[in-house]
């Protein structure tokens, strides 16, 4: 392991851990708002990518990567507005539910219209290439420009939330909806923009992600799972405590991949003989990046024993 | 669906005959005659669909019962949201498949007939060390928690191919061993008989735990697990019982179908896909009656067998129906019946006989048009090499003509008006009934 | 002696607020108290405290003697202690009948098993027969805790919490948002249940306050600044200028 490899894999992790972020940012928003776990979040991921697929090919990448989060948001507030706002009265079952019909839905019209099979949604050419090469190994400017827009993206949404009026009324509406009607604000309007805010924002994160990474029916489901472990690492509803969790997985995930130690090379470094014969060989020769794709799990077990409210958790739920 | 008469007899002294309470004189003549008949249409089915797609399907409508019973034990009893039920199902398959192939290679003496029972402990085990951890938390964390644990373990299938065979899964013969009265369990309706005398006891037994203190106490936590702190109850405590309880019976749902399939893979029996499976159509079947999972055991395999087989966009098809129901009947094809059960009982169910039909056939207009669009895009994009010829329902589609499509949007838009119609009377005349229902209803209590 | 319940010099913050500054309280078995104060005083938060759904930051809970500051409200209501909540909080997709039952069930050694049928435990059976007699119900013993009146609720609430004939009973704001004749009814219906039992209630109604308790503790502020019988108090000064103001209470007083 030398100094190459830690700062290019520290790199590589903090890009995709903000993507991470970008992710579960919006999902905490919609969760710490209206009380639901958005599990058709990664869908709006999804079409995101999809969308910005199509549009690079009519008006270019850099018109679609605004127009393709705006799109994602009408999506987004209009299924509110009819589906979300409906069930609301149910209770909280049937609204993680209502996302949980919506996430199949989106997969399959997704696979319908766009086929079931990998789609070539390329870098544009100001993207492609390394920003810089470091002893030897190149960053690719893809990965920096997805750091770029994620802080872009956090910072305007805190000053959003925090310098304007809307905001001041989001965040009023974050913890007392009700009084906040009373005073004559809008709030199922509101509801609805922030749901539509946090879908844009997984949308977006889908424009630079897709590219990046793969585009295809299945970058849903993969990423699904590991956002709402970040969501629960980092504390329900903790917008600090995801981005810090996003930070942890997305970089111990990629330094685990790239390891190939087990427990038997490390007992072998100690000169304990580790052959087929020895107990438990199945588990001692795992090595550290076939076992990477279970850590951020593994985490979520860990964290709920020991420390159950999330690393920065506010709220018991 | 408790229909209850009580006889109470007053204690006249002490050491008297015991009161009665919510018994029935001299039996239960209802509950009597319904298990009766549950008994008898498991007898009968393969009798009457002789077929060997019918014979397939009713075996897994069989086991998958037990399945959906045992998450609602969760969901609909106790409120608990799992994302992960699949984990004790397919590790109960993983742990009865390795018994099965122990006991035919002579190590193990556990008879075909046992090998469920053995699967469920494997359920219970796993279900006693992920579930202390799970239950810690409820509502939506709980519902984290158990996605996480469900995506942990079918991560973990790739990591330890001995155990869970890789991506062959493991297989196994469940001819081995002494005969049982004569029975082999190798043609297909001794395996159907096998898991439906399984069925029929397990789902008794799951009956009987809903009226146990513990069934009961599960309730009340759903309701107000804050309270129930405060009459002496641990809650966490009682969680963790009943999560312990789903996951024996899962166990056995999934031994079962390690014996009617003879093979168990685990990218397709432990993954998020299966658990939202049992999710959603325990849930479509209705969660909030007892026998509202056992409808959807069998929606499940009508979609997953014949629906998949008819129309490519069965998940469509699916998906969107969950959703409907999620927003205009949550408790489920269960509370619809039940509804309609309530109203017939107040004997005001002929008004809406009329009103069915109208709207079964706005909703039949309407999901043909629907359906031949349907049908018509995914021809395009997925058969294009085929031609532009889409068969349906007996009649060929011409994608590439005009006509078609035109056909079957006015076929949608007509459906869709006359449903709109029949709806706006109908819930008028829902309205009305259920005024009346309910003045009859506080008339009976002042009487 | 050893008191029923007894609060030793109890202290509560949330943060830098100090709710409950030292509260020193020495209740004998069988007695009635009222707590009474202003609102915000922090009546609710000492019920809290006592029931075990908040820990203390200092101090003491003792029941009969023995400490049950910090323990789980379980662990407290197993020891004898009971509690109902201001705002009704029953099972509401049970029946009357079922809800009662369930308190009962851990007071009568059921626990969790479930090998047992409920219709067959006829001794919890009786008793919550019995109980729904007490709080006047029958008539709505197979109704949904949903679906009944805010003041059956309210019944049904004390019903719950007095089920596993624990021997102190705090009542949160018993008649809460009733009438008149309701509460007059309530106030007997509460005499009548707790025969023989310690009883510490939380009330805002004058009049149910001198016609049912025994002493009155006023807390002002997290303190409690009298401690003693109802004409006591009425003519401690720090209370008439804290609280009272005697011509309201004279005027509530003269109506029950």
């Amino acid at each position: 392991m030398n100094v190459e490899f830690f700062v290019i894999s520290l790199l590589n992790g903090v890009s995709y851990g903000l993507l991470l972020f970008m992710l579960s940012s919006g999902l905490t928003l919609i969760f710490s708002m209206m009380g639901v776990l958005n599990f058709a979040h990664a869908s709006f991921y999804m079409l995101g990518a999809y969308f910005a697929y199509t549009l690079s090919g009519v008006v270019g990448f850099w018109p679609a990567l605004f127009i393709a989060p705006v799109l994602v948001f009408a999506m987004g507030a209009a299924f509110e507005r009819y589906c979300l706002r409906r069930v609301h009265k149910f209770g909280h079952v049937p609204e993680l539910l209502v996302t949980f019909g919506l996430s199949y839905l989106i997969l399959e019209v997704v696979q319908l219209v766009w086929g079931r099979s990998t789609v070539p949604y390329g870098l544009p050419s100001a993207l492609q290439g390394p920003l810089f090469t470091l002893y030897g190994t190149q960053f690719p400017k893809s990965r920096s420009f997805i750091m770029l827009v994620a802080v872009l993206m956090l910072v305007s949404v805190w000053l959003l939330l925090t310098r304007t009026r809307i905001g001041l009324v989001i965040q009023a509406a974050l913890k007392h909806p009700e009084m906040v009607e009373a005073l004559g604000h809008n709030v199922p309007r509101v509801f609805m923009l922030v749901f539509g805010g946090g879908a844009a924002l997984a949308g977006l994160a889908g424009v630079v992600g897709g590219n990046t990474y793969v585009t295809e029916p299945a970058m849903a489901a993969s990423v699904g799972s590991i956002i709402f472990v970040v969501v629960v690492v980092g504390g329900m509803g903790s917008l600090a405590g995801a981005f810090l969790a996003s930070l942890i997985i997305g970089v111990v995930q990629t330094f685990a991949v790239a390891m190939d130690q087990s427990l038997a090379t490390g007992l072998q470094a100690f000169g304990v003989a580790v052959t087929d014969q020895t107990f438990g060989y199945e588990l001692l020769k795992l090595t550290i990046s076939q076992v990477a794709p279970i850590l951020p799990y593994l985490f979520l077990v860990l964290i709920l024993i020991f420390r159950p409210k999330g690393l920065l958790g506010t709220r018991e739920d | 669906m408790n229909t209850v008469t009580t006889t109470t007899t007053p204690n006249a002294a002490a050491g008297k005959a015991p009161t009665q309470y919510y018994r029935f004189k001299p039996l239960n003549i209802g509950r009597i005659l319904i298990w009766s008949f549950f008994a008898l249409l498991l007898i009968v089915a393969p009798m009457i669909f002789t077929s060997s797609l019918a014979l397939t399907m009713l075996s897994q409508i069989g086991y998958l019962i037990i399945i959906c019973l045992s998450y609602n034990m969760l969901l609909g009893q106790g409120g608990m949201l799992s994302f992960g039920h699949a984990v004790y199902v397919g590790l109960g398959s993983f742990i009865a498949i390795h018994a099965m192939n122990l006991a035919s290679a002579g190590k193990l003496p556990i008879p075909l007939v046992l090998i469920p029972l053995v699967g469920g402990l494997g359920g219970m085990f796993f279900a006693v060390v992920f579930g202390y951890v799970s239950t810690k938390k409820s509502g939506t964390t709980f519902a984290m928690i158990t996605l996480g644990l469900g995506e942990l373990v079918a991560a973990m299938a790739l990591m330890f191919p001995s155990f869970f065979g890789g991506e062959g899964g493991i297989t196994t013969n469940r001819v081995y061993g002494a005969s049982f009265f004569g029975l082999n369990f190798g043609p297909q309706n001794q395996v159907y008989y096998l898991i439906a005398v399984y069925c029929f006891i397990c789902t008794g037994l799951m009956f009987a735990f809903t009226g146990t203190p513990l069934g009961r106490m599960l309730n009340a936590v759903r309701d107000n697990p804050e309270r129930v702190e405060f009459i002496g109850y641990n809650t966490q405590r009682v969680r963790y019982y009943a999560f312990i309880i789903a996951g024996f019976f899962a166990g056995i749902g999934g031994g079962l179908a390690a014996i009617n399939f003879e093979i168990v893979n685990a990218a397709d029996s432990l993954n998020g896909l299966r658990s939202g499976s049992y999710l959603l159509f325990t849930f479509l079947g209705g969660a909030t009656f007892f026998f509202g999972p056992i409808i959807g055991a069998a929606l499940l395999v009508f979609a997953l067998v014949l629906l998949s087989e008819l129309s490519k966009a069965w998940l469509l098809y699916v998906g969107l129906v969950f959703l409907l129901m999620v927003m205009f009947a949550p408790g489920g094809v269960a509370s619809l019946i039940m509804m309609n059960v309530r109203v017939a009982l107040f004997g005001k169910i002929k008004r809406f006989y009329l009103l069915y039909v109208g709207l079964f056939i706005g909703s039949a207009i309407m999901l043909a048009g629907a359906a031949a669009i349907v049908e018509m895009i995914y021809h395009m994009q997925l058969n294009a090499a085929l031609g532009p010829m889409v068969p349906f329902a007996g009649l060929q589609l011409d994608t590439s003509s005009a006509t078609a499509w035109i056909v079957a949007v006015a076929l949608l838009a007509v459906g869709l008006g006359v449903f709109e119609v029949v709806r706006r009377r109908f819930a008028k005349v829902w309205g009305h009934a259920q005024e009346e229902i309910e003045a009859e209803i506080k008339r009976r209590e002042t009487a | 002696m050893t008191y029923s319940l007894e609060l030793r010099n109890l202290r509560k913050s949330f943060g830098k607020t100090d709710i409950i500054r030292g509260v020193d309280l020495a209740v004998t078995a069988g007695e009635r108290i009222a707590i009474i104060g202003p609102n915000g005083a922090g009546k609710s938060t000492l019920f809290n405290l006592i029931s075990g759904r908040l820990t203390p930051s200092s101090g003491e809970v003792l029941l009969n003697g023995q400490r049950i500051d910090g323990m789980k409200p379980y662990e407290i209501n197993r020891m004898g202690l009971s509690r109902s909540f201001q705002i009704t909080n029953i099972f509401p997709k049970l029946t009357v009948f079922e809800n009662l039952r369930c308190g009962v069930l851990w007071s009568l050694g059921y626990k969790y098993t479930f090998l047992r049928f409920l219709s067959n435990l006829d001794d919890a059976n009786e008793r919550t027969e019995e109980l729904i007699r007490q709080i006047g119900l029958e008539k709505k013993r197979d109704v949904h805790a949903v679906n009944l009146t805010y003041a059956e609720q309210r019944a049904l609430e004390i019903g719950v919490t007095i089920a596993g004939g624990a021997s102190v009973i705090l009542l949160d704001e018993p008649t809460a948002g009733m009438s008149k004749t309701e509460t007059s009814h309530f106030i007997a219906l509460i005499k009548h249940v707790t025969v023989g039992k310690t009883l510490l209630t939380v009330e805002h109604d004058m009049g149910v306050v001198f016609g049912l308790a025994d002493k009155i503790a006023v807390v002002v502020y997290g303190e409690v600044i009298a401690f003693d019988t109802p004409a006591a108090v009425r003519a401690n000064a720090r209370v008439q200028e804290a609280y009272l103001g005697s011509a309201v209470a004279d005027a509530q007083g003269a109506g029950h």
